[in-house]
């Protein structure tokens, strides 16, 4: 293997952080060289995200590729190793893009109280912690990628956010805190339980979790382990309750990557470690997770249905989009796990794409208040407003745009779950009908919210107040998002056709 | 044992005389010096301690015993002293501006801080109960001068007061805890008493005698029940001190009591490991609630460093299940001083740089310290992040080590573990209640760079850096305590 494809991976994963660095040493008034320093290195870092999509072997995606495997800590045998297969890659490359297109949009947009260069160096921060979560295969490496993620997501709400900032910040430091250390414990006794020599290395876990070498009860504990570190993050009713105040309150960037990626770390989390490691205990725990996830789709929609706050109903609208992802993971299948990881994407980039444009709206107005914008925003801000409205159209699931192929994977995957869960099909597809009819409330909210903010006359508070419509620095930001938009939508197999291949070989285990 | 020594191997305690040397000529100093030049005294004992750090490296990877086998240089002792006179040259610099401003006796004040120093360098080497107990009384004696010496201020007085009498109960209560022992075993030296204890069984008095002795530890490493005099000490004595009693005080008394549970009690740790274990539970909790509603911060570090004992006490509850689960416990412990030194020292230097302007320590006075000093405030956030055991700093991995021991341990290891991680949650909140005025709040108008001492700046900034780095690479660190073997002395 060459120096290159060695070193790829953790070049993309560590240029942010070394952008970081650098960012720190510059005197805090350069400031359009902080905001200089953090688009390139980011761009950098994309850059090589997009090397390595020419150099991955689309054929082979159930290989690890771009692997390096060297010591860490010897001391617990945790060794530094990452890489990239299948199931990764879209959700790696996704986390480099969204990034990068964040800190093109701070080029202009940076909410009170200012001071780039700490807004700067914690994002780029922030973008190697979750980058590097997706390419962890050593259990405590993954951890510490994991809650690197921490620290400056609770900065970025606690000193940028709106009104009840502090609040959120801790709240959703202290929930995902408690969450993760279940998950430690968790990995720990995989560590002692597991393989001899112990070892934290992914792959080998896999293999004899595969091969049956945790007993079913030591199963059912960990998985309860991992299960409330995962379920946290992603969030799953009922833990929730962080989600919608860390995003509300969250200045535009933070609610963009919370709900673009920091969100998927928690499915990925399923899929990557807790199902293929503990089986027994992922058939067990199934129907069970396959009813919280359509709880959460029902809930949320009511939920939304309610909301008076546009951020806020934004936010809602992502527990309901994780739960169809829940769904697909329920199943077991290999058409239910591809339907999550497209469903993870494509919600990345349609949700983080509505925080942006919630961002620019409450930029304009000062209020993001339903009641308060009034609606008219058609005639207002035409162009902004038709971007809202494609965005808003994309994420209720219509055919031909993003959003469409994960929810209706993940209904067809409930109507035949995999084999392992066969008993349980009579469930599955209870469940199935009622995620159709949380898709119906899913467009009934998201219609009935661009009636209220983009149709009607302009209010007259704010007929002769002057509001600029969409400006290049946005549109530059955005453009790749609804470009891809609707590339996913109508060539879904720009993502299913990279997971594809992961995917069967690692519902194998489930035998199906 | 006809072991040819020498009668003194002077090498081997070539640290304790440099470190003796430089006492003398600190306080010979301070007696020629005019008063405006008592300063002077800082830099003689700042020497004082870098000698005797080099004169510790030398004896690395050696093992030497002298005095009889009950003076021991070994890996331990050795990591120990390299601990200890860093430790030492850390608190001299913390201190310089603090007691030159603060009208202190210089000379005196850097005089007692090498004494204590020394005591702390000989306990690591003592392998009999006799040179514990005397080495542990020439930490503690100085310790009671100094929490006493803002002489001014009544709650200064009380520091000092409420130490020595609480201190010097202690010390009585383990010395005759001690001296049970001896009248069980006929021994003082640590492995004999190893060696005879189970002959002697589980009888009443040897009981008592471990009960008496662990008593008396648990007042110098302020574990419950024992814990109450260390608030209010830290509150009123000068805030250096305050530093070096949580930090260099505390490892001292832990230091000794891993060589004495570990060498001279294993044999019946079954009957005091549980004991710990309460201890330990106890004494993290309580140490984590009621940090929670301090609103000054030399208190909430004294409460948050009861919690750290607690988490130093898991180690030994564990121990005596099997060699492998012993050695495990032992460089956990190990390792968690060390970072604890580190993380805790470095808190307590920012701290030392506030008081300055605002001598209260209010968690509010560190209102917009990130626009104040920016590298300061990082450096101190990163400090309580660490001590909250938040990877990837180094903190994470002094936890994650007793972590695994525990778990390793089985039986109560677990639900040990768990309550740590518990207390660990709980303890987030009140480091981010300091964490949160700095970053979140604006500094008061007009806002004033906080000008801290180049020297307080360095070390500050080196101990953040060894925090980070460590976190990123425990093997920096980890490393260290496997060797750190003890040596019963030959």
């Amino acid at each position: 293997m060459s120096g290159w494809e060695k070193s790829a991976v953790t070049l993309a994963v560590f240029l942010p952080a070394a952008g970081a660095l650098a960012v720190a040493l510059v005197p805090r008034h350069l400031d359009r060289l902080i905001r200089a320093l953090g688009i390139l290195s980011s761009g950098a870092a994309l850059a090589v995200g997009v090397a390595i999509l020419f150099g991955f072997d689309y054929g082979a995606g159930r290989e690890l590729q771009f692997e390096l495997n060297t010591r860490w800590i010897d001391a617990i045998n945790a060794r530094y190793h990452v890489g990239l297969d299948g199931i990764s890659l879209p959700l790696f490359e996704l986390t480099l893009l969204l990034s990068f297109l964040c800190l093109v949009y701070t080029w202009r947009f940076l909410p009170e109280p200012g001071r780039p260069k700490a807004f700067v160096a914690l994002t780029l921060l922030l973008e190697t912690g979750m980058a590097g979560t997706f390419v962890a295969f050593d259990l405590i490496l993954f951890f510490i990628f994991w809650e690197l993620v921490l620290v400056p997501m609770y900065f970025l709400i606690g000193i940028w956010g709106s009104a009840n900032r502090e609040y959120a910040a801790i709240k959703f430091f202290l929930y995902t805190l408690f969450g993760s250390v279940f998950m430690l414990l968790a990995f720990l006794g995989m560590f002692f339980k597991g393989p001899t020599p112990h070892t934290f290395d992914l792959l080998a876990l896999q293999e004899f979790g595969a091969a049956g070498g945790f007993s079913r009860d030591l199963q059912m504990l960990l998985f309860a382990g991992v299960f409330l570190g995962f379920a946290i993050k992603v969030p799953m009713w009922p833990f929730h309750t962080w989600l919608p105040d860390a995003h509300t309150e969250a200045p535009t960037i933070g609610s963009v990557l919370l709900a673009g990626i920091l969100l998927k770390m928690g499915t990925y989390g399923f899929v990557r470690i807790a199902l293929p490691v503990l089986p027994d205990a992922a058939r067990a725990w199934a129907p069970a997770i396959g009813v919280l996830a359509v709880i959460a789709i029902v809930y949320a929609a009511l939920a939304c249905l309610a909301q008076r706050d546009l951020k806020r109903l934004i936010a809602f609208s992502s527990v309901g989009h994780m739960g169809f992802v829940m769904l697909g993971i329920a199943t077991l299948s290999d058409i239910g796990i591809n339907a999550a990881i497209f469903g993870m994407v494509a919600h990345g980039i349609i949700t983080g794409m509505l925080f942006f444009e919630v961002g620019s709206i409450y930029d304009r107005y000062h209020t993001r208040m339903i009641a308060d914008i009034g609606g008219g925003m058609l005639q207002k801000i035409p162009w902004l407003a038709g971007l809202f409205a494609y965005t808003a159209i994309a994420s209720l699931g219509l055919p031909g745009l993003a959003g469409f192929w994960g929810e209706v994977m993940a209904l067809l995957s409930a109507y035949n779950p995999s084999g392992a869960v066969s008993e349980w099909t009579t469930l599955f597809r209870t469940l199935m009908v009622f995620g159709g009819i949380g898709t119906i409330l899913t467009a009934g909210y998201f219609l009935w919210m661009l009636q209220r903010v983009n149709l009607g006359t302009v209010p007259d508070r704010w007929r002769d107040v002057p509001i600029p419509d969409v400006t290049r620095v946005e549109l530059v930001a955005w453009a790749p998002l609804l470009v891809g938009i609707l590339l996913l939508g109508v060539f879904p197999r720009a993502v299913l056709g990279v997971t594809n291949e992961a995917v069967e070989a690692l519902v194998r285990v489930f035998g199906g | 044992m006809t072991v040819q020594n020498p009668l003194i191997d002077y090498h081997a305690i070539a640290p304790e005389m440099v470190m003796a040397g430089a006492i003398f000529v600190v306080l010979t100093a301070d007696l020629f010096l005019p008063r405006e030049r008592k300063w002077v005294a800082m830099p003689l004992a700042f020497l004082g301690a870098l000698g005797a750090l080099v004169a510790t490296l030398t004896l690395a990877g050696e093992e030497r015993a002298t005095f009889g086998g009950s003076y021991v240089v070994d890996g331990f002792a050795v990591l120990f002293k390299v601990f200890f006179t860093v430790a030492a040259m850390v608190v001299l610099a913390i201190s310089f501006r603090y007691v030159r401003e603060g009208r202190f006796y210089q000379g005196e004040y850097y005089f007692l801080i090498l004494c204590s120093f020394l005591g702390m360098l000989t306990i690591v080497s003592s392998r009999d109960l006799l040179m514990l107990f005397i080495s542990l009384e020439l930490v503690s004696a100085p310790g009671f001068l100094l929490a006493g010496f803002r002489k001014g201020d009544p709650r200064s007085n009380e520091a000092a007061i409420k130490f020595f009498l609480i201190g010097v109960l202690s010390s009585a209560v383990m010395l005759y805890g001690m001296s049970l022992v001896y009248g069980v075993t006929g021994s003082l030296r640590l492995e004999e008493i190893a060696a005879r204890l189970p002959e002697a069984g589980e009888s009443n008095v040897v009981l008592a005698a471990v009960l008496f002795v662990v008593a008396g530890f648990a007042f110098k490493v302020s574990s419950f029940p024992f814990q109450f005099w260390a608030p209010d000490t830290y509150e009123g004595s000068p805030v250096p001190v305050a530093a070096y009693l949580s930090v260099a005080s505390k490892a001292a008394g832990f230091a000794g009591l891993l060589q004495l549970m570990f060498v001279a009690f294993l044999p019946v740790a079954e009957f005091w490991a549980p004991i710990f274990g309460v201890l330990a539970l106890f004494t993290m909790t309580l140490g984590n609630l009621v940090a929670l509603q301090q609103r000054q911060v030399v208190r909430l570090l004294a409460y948050s460093s009861i919690a750290q004992a607690g988490y130093m006490l898991v180690p030994f509850a564990l121990a005596g299940f099997s060699p492998e689960v012993d050695r495990a416990a032992l460089s956990a412990a190990v390792l968690y001083l060390l970072i604890y030194g580190v993380m805790n020292l470095g808190a307590f230097a920012v701290v030392v740089a506030v008081a300055r302007e605002a001598p209260g320590v209010l968690v509010a006075d560190f209102a917009g310290l990130a626009q104040r000093a920016p590298a300061l405030a990082v450096s101190l956030a990163a400090f309580l992040l660490s001590l909250a055991g938040i990877p990837p700093l180094a903190g994470f991995w002094a936890k994650f080590f007793i972590f695994t021991a525990a778990i390793d341990r089985g039986g109560l290891g677990p639900w040990l573990a768990a309550a740590l991680v518990v207390n660990s949650v709980i303890s987030v909140v009140y480091y981010v209640a300091v964490i949160r005025p700095m970053f979140f709040e604006p500094a008061p108008q007009p806002v004033r760079p906080l000008r801290a001492s180049a020297l307080l700046t360095a070390v500050v900034v080196v101990a953040a850096l060894t925090v980070l780095a460590v976190g990123v690479f425990p093997d920096l660190f980890a490393d260290f305590p496997a060797r750190a073997t003890l040596v019963a002395g030959s």
